[in-house]
């Protein structure tokens, strides 16, 4: 039975390999479904967030695994709306992918709420004025979208195609395909905006707070540019990884330096805006009678961390990723693939956790938090579903159609 | 006293000269709003308490070391108010009646953005199931709903005795509560009545002829978002310790 459901042309490790590769997550997906299950029953005790630290580790993750997902919008909006053929490799990965983003973040949001069960309400009384109503309609929206982008790639399946009525199903979907990675992208542009807006627009927190451009805070734009610009590089390391894991050969080389191509472009005009926006910043909030430099004197939340997101992490990967020379060069490829998404790993922890641990009060003192093992744990646990979900489409589905090419050649 | 016809705007004054960190306020809040005990494993992070009280230290030596108390609640921000703008489900509401800023606890769904968004510190989440030992449950206030495991609070200026204080204006006939009927039980508990709550709209209120004399100020005043709580010192160092805000170099004058 495994063997009839793996795509033709391809070979895929023994059912034994396989299972000892699962099980350790199966694992972790066990400890971490408990760690959820204290939450729920027992609230938010079990976790280390406090009156001052009212988000953590959680939001911290939805916000970066959101941006490193956003590479499932981008690819179908190049792929779909702009016709770039050569994305055509990647999209089915980047689609699994983007669904697995986005179905974790909003599994962990539903954990991280006091009262899951009225999650309903926002959608009953939403205040239209909130940005998190804007991320709860968007992430719904969004997800259905990429339920339905998922689907197709579910039906290709060697077995599923037997049946008709699939095929035929699968058929009408995927010409109807433009017009959901079009909805797609709209949806996605605005809840990676808001969710640059939920600090932006915080004007009791100077260190995340930004003037508006029309109605929405400048962290809205510089949010979707860098979701875009490290979604492809997110697509191409992950690519990279399960080729090493399978040790196969998955895209053609050159898939790699289109990504990576991408990436950098974008990635270059999101450092330029990023620096210019944080030197409005640096005028902005002068004027509110705070002292942009204070903000970096605070234990270890030196300027080094601005220093290291905005040219360690941003102007250095983004002018790599624009060198030929370097796009030639896998391993300098994902190198510099790898540090574009630690920088905006960095940037998210920085928005998430420096701006509720920096006091506001003049007699506030700085805090400090560090997640509890139930926190960790249920982290871990959307890893772990993560790469389960991942590690089931590429055994069973064509996440790769250059695969079977590459594999006769 | 008689408000004026326009809409009441209901704030306070404290007078920090005057308060001497008793914590009576926070004890007569509690009891009025149903906030539950702390239970054994509750933190000064975790614990709920509407009105917090922090000390102030000038930061010399002995003998010229001074302190003041700053009682600190919700601070009825009337203009932007940061958690009404941020909830996603209106479960935070400005009362274009009173200038109250209320919360819904039974339509908060406890993401806490709110409290994100608060500048003062001055929202609690309900970590804990609230749990009150037997017979305790029976001085709980009837006025007032307690609340459930999960949801956010913060100071209402105890809407309770506003709703009490309509009933009673409704009653006799009057269109809207007089001041002499309404006041928050922090004030009415202070031993030292450092505590005024009052009408800031009505020229002739205590509090407005207070909150406008050259010893008031408010907290994070630059934030623009008009708080309706006012501080009142004589000390010049006060005023220079909270003018100065926290990415300046005081967070060591804390002790809060």
């Amino acid at each position: 039975m495994d063997k009839q459901l793996i795509a033709r042309g391809v070979t895929r490790t023994s059912l034994k390999n396989f299972y000892l590769w699962i099980l350790p997550w199966c694992l972790l997906l066990a400890v971490g479904l408990y760690a959820v299950f204290l939450c729920l029953a027992k609230g938010l005790n079990q976790t280390n967030m406090d009156n001052r630290f009212s988000f953590g580790l959680w939001i911290y993750l939805d916000l970066t695994v959101i941006a490193l997902g956003a590479g499932a919008f981008f690819t179908g909006f190049l792929l779909y709306v702009l016709k770039r053929k050569e994305l055509k490799a990647v999209i089915n990965s980047a689609v699994v992918i983007g669904f697995i983003c986005y179905s974790g973040a909003v599994a962990v949001l539903g954990v991280d709420v006091g009262q899951p069960l009225r999650s309903w309400f926002t959608f009953w009384h939403p205040n239209v004025h909130s940005m998190l109503t804007e991320v709860t309609f968007c992430i719904t929206c969004y997800l259905t979208v990429l339920a339905i982008e998922y689907i197709p790639v579910v039906l290709k399946n060697r077995k599923l195609k037997k049946v008709p009525s699939m095929l035929v199903f699968e058929f009408e979907l995927h010409k109807l395909m433009v017009v959901f990675a079009a909805v797609g992208t709209f949806l996605s542009f605005f809840h990676q905006g808001s969710l640059g807006g939920l600090y932006g627009v915080l004007v009791g927190r100077p260190f995340a707070f930004r003037p508006a451009l029309g109605i929405w805070p400048t962290t809205f734009f510089l949010f979707i540019l860098s979701a875009a610009a490290v979604g492809p590089s997110f697509i191409m390391l992950t690519t990279w990884a399960a080729s090493k894991i399978s040790r196969k050969s998955l895209v053609k080389p050159d898939v790699y330096r289109y990504l990576g191509k991408i990436s950098g472009s974008l990635l270059i005009f999101y450092i330029i805006l990023k620096a210019v926006d944080t030197m409005f910043w640096i005028n902005t909030v002068s004027t509110k009678g705070f002292s942009p430099a204070g903000f970096y004197r605070m234990q270890e939340f030196g300027t080094w961390i601005l220093f290291t997101e905005i040219v360690v992490l941003g102007l250095v990967p983004a002018i790599m990723l624009l060198s030929r020379r370097v796009r030639a060069n896998q391993k300098l490829l994902i190198t510099a693939g790898a540090m574009a998404c630690a920088g905006i790993v960095l940037n998210r922890y920085v928005m998430t956790i420096q701006t509720l641990a920096l006091p506001t009060l003049p007699f506030d003192v700085f805090m400090s938090y560090v997640p509890s093992w139930q926190e960790v744990a249920t982290f871990l646990a959307v890893l772990s579903y993560g790469m389960l979900v991942y590690s089931f489409s590429f055994r069973y589905l064509t996440l790769f159609p250059q695969e079977r090419e590459i594999q006769s050649v | 006293m008689e408000t004026t016809q326009k809409s009441p705007r209901y704030g306070m004054v404290i007078d920090v000269d005057r308060c001497t960190g008793c914590g009576n306020c926070m004890v007569a809040c509690a009891v009025e709003n149903n906030v539950p005990p702390a239970q054994a494993k509750v933190t000064e992070r975790t614990g709920m308490t509407w009105m917090r009280v922090s000390k102030l230290d000038n930061g010399l030596p002995f003998p010229e070391n001074r302190s003041v108390y700053l009682p600190v609640s919700c601070q009825q921000c009337d203009h932007h108010t940061p958690c009404q703008s941020v909830c996603p489900q209106n479960a935070v509401e400005y009362d274009i009646e009173s200038g109250i800023v209320a919360q819904i606890p039974v339509r908060c769904f406890g993401c806490r953005y709110c409290m994100t968004a608060c500048p003062y510190h001055a929202r609690y989440y309900n970590w804990f199931d609230p749990e009150w030992a037997d017979g305790i449950e029976r001085t709980l206030n009837p006025d007032v709903s307690a609340r459930m495991r999960g949801v956010v609070e913060k100071c209402n200026f105890c809407h309770g005795r506003l709703q009490a204080a309509r009933a009673k204006a409704a009653a006799d006939g009057r269109k809207t509560e007089s001041e002499s009927d309404y006041t928050t039980a922090c004030a009415e508990c202070c031993p030292t009545q450092a505590i005024r709550f009052g009408n800031l709209a009505d020229p002739k209120s205590e509090v407005s002829i207070l909150s406008k004399s050259p010893s008031a100020f408010r907290l994070l005043e630059d934030l623009g978002t008009e708080p309706k709580v006012y501080f009142r010192s004589e000390q010049e160092w006060v005023h220079t310790i909270v003018k100065k805000t926290s990415s300046s170099e005081l967070k060591e004058h804390s002790n809060g």
